[in-house]
């Protein structure tokens, strides 16, 4: 943090970081469903650039952009691991939020209030770029889609996540989670903008990038946890594609 | 912020080292803190200590590398045979009897003296290059930070990690100084502790006598020699105790009888008064108790060591699979998963053992029937049977890896 900054302000973005990081506060369903979604992240990343995660450091070399990274929730773990991580988010007190806690944790994240646009008029490319829970927050998914393409490095790798459009979707993301459960504020999310995965797949491929795998984040109530699986991507669900060398 | 370690670990005995050595292997820093000088642990000369370890407590060990130091001073634990008994009776009518070769795994477990077993882990902590060991000093302060611990130990010295556990036993000053409170009460009774040499074999034959006062073991050891494990009321126990050898000899003998021929003490003689001291969590803030610091428990069913190693492979597992996913693993959320694994199956143990105790150790006549027939019946069944000898070798539950022989 810069040393400019108001203490007054400072202590805001503490608050909102133990916010953000508190597992039985706001952000619970997040916190809830972050193991397998780093399960998934990490083994996608591994297999794409042959590390060994029970390595020391196994992501080190690795430029990665964590779009919409919020609280840093997945940009802590990735520099963890030894990846050169730039979180980036629209919302100016995400980035201030996360940059406080980063600090506590003694982790190195290059933390920017920006967009994935501004990111590749900058000329930037990555290994890995990671877009979890935006692509149904944005105003045009193509065109975002389009300048994650360009943001992605030939070769590299790119995660997407997000919510499917179908009854049950709207019963658990939005009548369950938001106005039953309260896990979230009431208009989090609006179902007309959540998106299959074959859309989702069909819009990644028109941006240039080749899908290579698609998996559910599925919530059992009856354990209290989160799993991952190969077949049910009826509400949670994530896609894996790669872009091609030359 | 340079830390000193990734894990801090309070505790030297058996579970402290163990799990030391489960997360030295999957790439952790750990530092333990012994509150004994390093001479004081692994004597030469034999204590009358011993462990019955569970099969799959042996797994363990040979996971983290420990068995290949002990196993050659162990002995396999072939059969348990289980009565009811009355002291200058002998065993009752019905015995329960468990042989190994019903079931695939090989021995139930086996019979390691004390001595063995801390001089093994010891020696392979510090052979560990991740792994410090800081002997003959106390933690006198815990603080708890929001990334990380410090500890200040009696010498003045202080040590940073992500984490603290405490395997500091039944009285953990590391529970204490997180405010954690303790469940528990008194048995009433006292166990005597010896190990004796004997005329003739055991043949790798363990015993349980289930006495009025309580129940009586008789564990094999390496040789003609057996370690006994032998429970009575506070106010007997105390008064065998304060018996010469050969006094207290001649209070143990008509207790199992002659089977074993001539018998004579080898080693000290050790008292434990019985206490249940169940800690109210086993995990706070970058915090987590293992063992007895967790759960001190009735050592009727000789399940104190193997429960605390059940928790060490369980932690073990739960922080690498953390750290293997970038996750900060001191957080309550992660130890979260480590306690839904333990509290149930420890809460089982428990009960079971309560009710084990309350079952055996009195002499009401129609318990004692009871208790026959119910022998009896277990016996005559060999599928309860082969339950009850997986159940006994540690090899039912949801295990974690290093309790199978696998790697993390």
């Amino acid at each position: 943090m810069q040393t400019t900054v108001d203490p007054a302000e400072v202590a805001k973005f503490e608050a909102m970081a133990a916010e953000w990081w508190d597992p039985t506060g706001k952000f619970k369903p997040l916190h809830m469903m972050n193991p397998v979604r780093l399960d998934y992240i990490t083994a996608q990343i591994a297999a794409e650039f042959a590390r060994v995660l029970s390595d020391d450091q196994p992501f080190g070399g690795l430029r990665l952009l964590d779009i919409g990274c919020g609280g840093g929730l997945l940009s802590e773990p990735m520099a963890r691991l030894g990846a050169d991580v730039i979180g980036a988010d629209a919302a100016e007190g995400n980035i201030k939020t996360a940059s406080v806690h980063a600090d506590q944790m003694g982790l190195e994240i290059d933390y920017r209030c920006t967009m994935a646009e501004a990111l590749v008029a900058e000329g930037e490319q990555f290994d890995v770029v990671l877009a979890m829970e935006i692509v149904e927050h944005v105003a045009d998914p193509q065109a975002f889609l389009s300048a994650c393409q360009q943001l992605v490095k030939p070769g590299g790798l790119f995660l997407c996540s997000t919510i499917n459009r179908n009854p049950k979707s709207f019963a658990v993301a939005i009548v369950g989670a938001e106005h039953i459960m309260r896990w979230l504020p009431k208009g989090t999310h609006e179902w007309s903008k959540f998106i299959t995965p074959d859309e989702l797949q069909t819009m990644i491929g028109m941006a240039g990038l080749e899908n290579v795998d698609r998996k559910g984040f599925v919530f059992n109530p009856l354990t209290w946890s989160w799993s991952i699986s190969d077949r049910d991507l009826s509400v949670n669900y994530v896609t894996a594609a790669v872009k091609p060398r030359g | 912020m340079k830390l000193d370690s990734d894990i801090l670990i309070v505790g030297g005995g058996l579970n402290g080292p163990a799990l030391a050595l489960a997360l030295g292997d999957t790439g952790f820093n750990v530092t333990v803190v012994d509150a004994l000088p390093r001479g004081a642990r692994g004597e030469e000369a034999f204590d009358g200590r011993g462990y019955a370890l569970a099969l799959a407590s042996q797994r363990l060990l040979k996971a983290i590398g420990v068995w290949s130091r002990v196993g050659a001073d162990a002995q396999p634990l072939l059969d348990i045979r289980i009565s009811d008994g009355r002291a200058g009776e002998g065993p009752g009518p019905f015995v329960l009897e468990f042989d190994h070769a019903e079931i695939d795994e090989g021995p139930m477990g086996y019979m390691v003296e004390d001595r063995f077993l801390s001089r093994a882990l010891l020696e392979a902590v510090e052979a560990h290059p991740k792994v410090t060991l800081i002997d003959g000093d106390t933690v006198v302060a815990q603080d708890i930070g929001p990334a990380s611990v410090t500890l200040v130990l009696g010498s003045g010295r202080t040590l940073t990690g992500r984490m603290v556990v405490g395997c500091d036993g039944r009285r953990s000053g590391t529970c204490e100084r997180a405010g954690i409170g303790r469940t528990g009460h008194d048995y009433g009774q006292t166990s005597l502790v010896c190990a004796i040499d004997h005329e003739l074999p055991h043949g790798g034959v363990a015993h349980q006598f289930f006495m009025p006062p309580g129940p009586l073991a008789i564990l094999p050891l390496p040789g003609n020699q057996s370690s006994i494990v032998w429970t009575e009321s506070h106010t007997e126990a105390a008064h065998i105790h304060a018996l010469d050898d050969e006094g207290y000899l001649a209070e143990l003998r008509p207790r199992f009888g002659s089977f074993l021929g001539e018998i004579s003490l080898a080693g000290k003689r050790f008292t434990y008064p019985l206490n249940l001291t169940v800690a109210n969590e086993f995990i706070a803030d970058r915090l987590a108790l293992v063992g007895d610091a967790a759960h001190g428990m009735h050592p009727i069913a000789g399940q104190g060591l193997n429960a605390g190693l059940k928790d060490v492979g369980a932690l073990a597992e739960v922080l690498t699979e953390a750290k293997r996913r970038g996750e900060d693993y001191g957080r309550i959320d992660v130890l979260e998963r480590y306690q839904q694994w333990r509290r149930f199956d420890v809460a089982q143990m428990v009960a079971a053992t309560e009710a084990a105790n309350r079952l055996f150790s009195n002499d009401n006549p129609l318990l004692r029937t009871a208790r026959d027939i119910g022998l009896g019946l277990v016996n005559s069944v060999p599928g309860l049977r082969r339950g009850f000898i997986r159940e006994a070798a540690g090899l039912t539950g949801d295990l974690p890896r290093l309790l199978q022989g696998r790697q993390i």
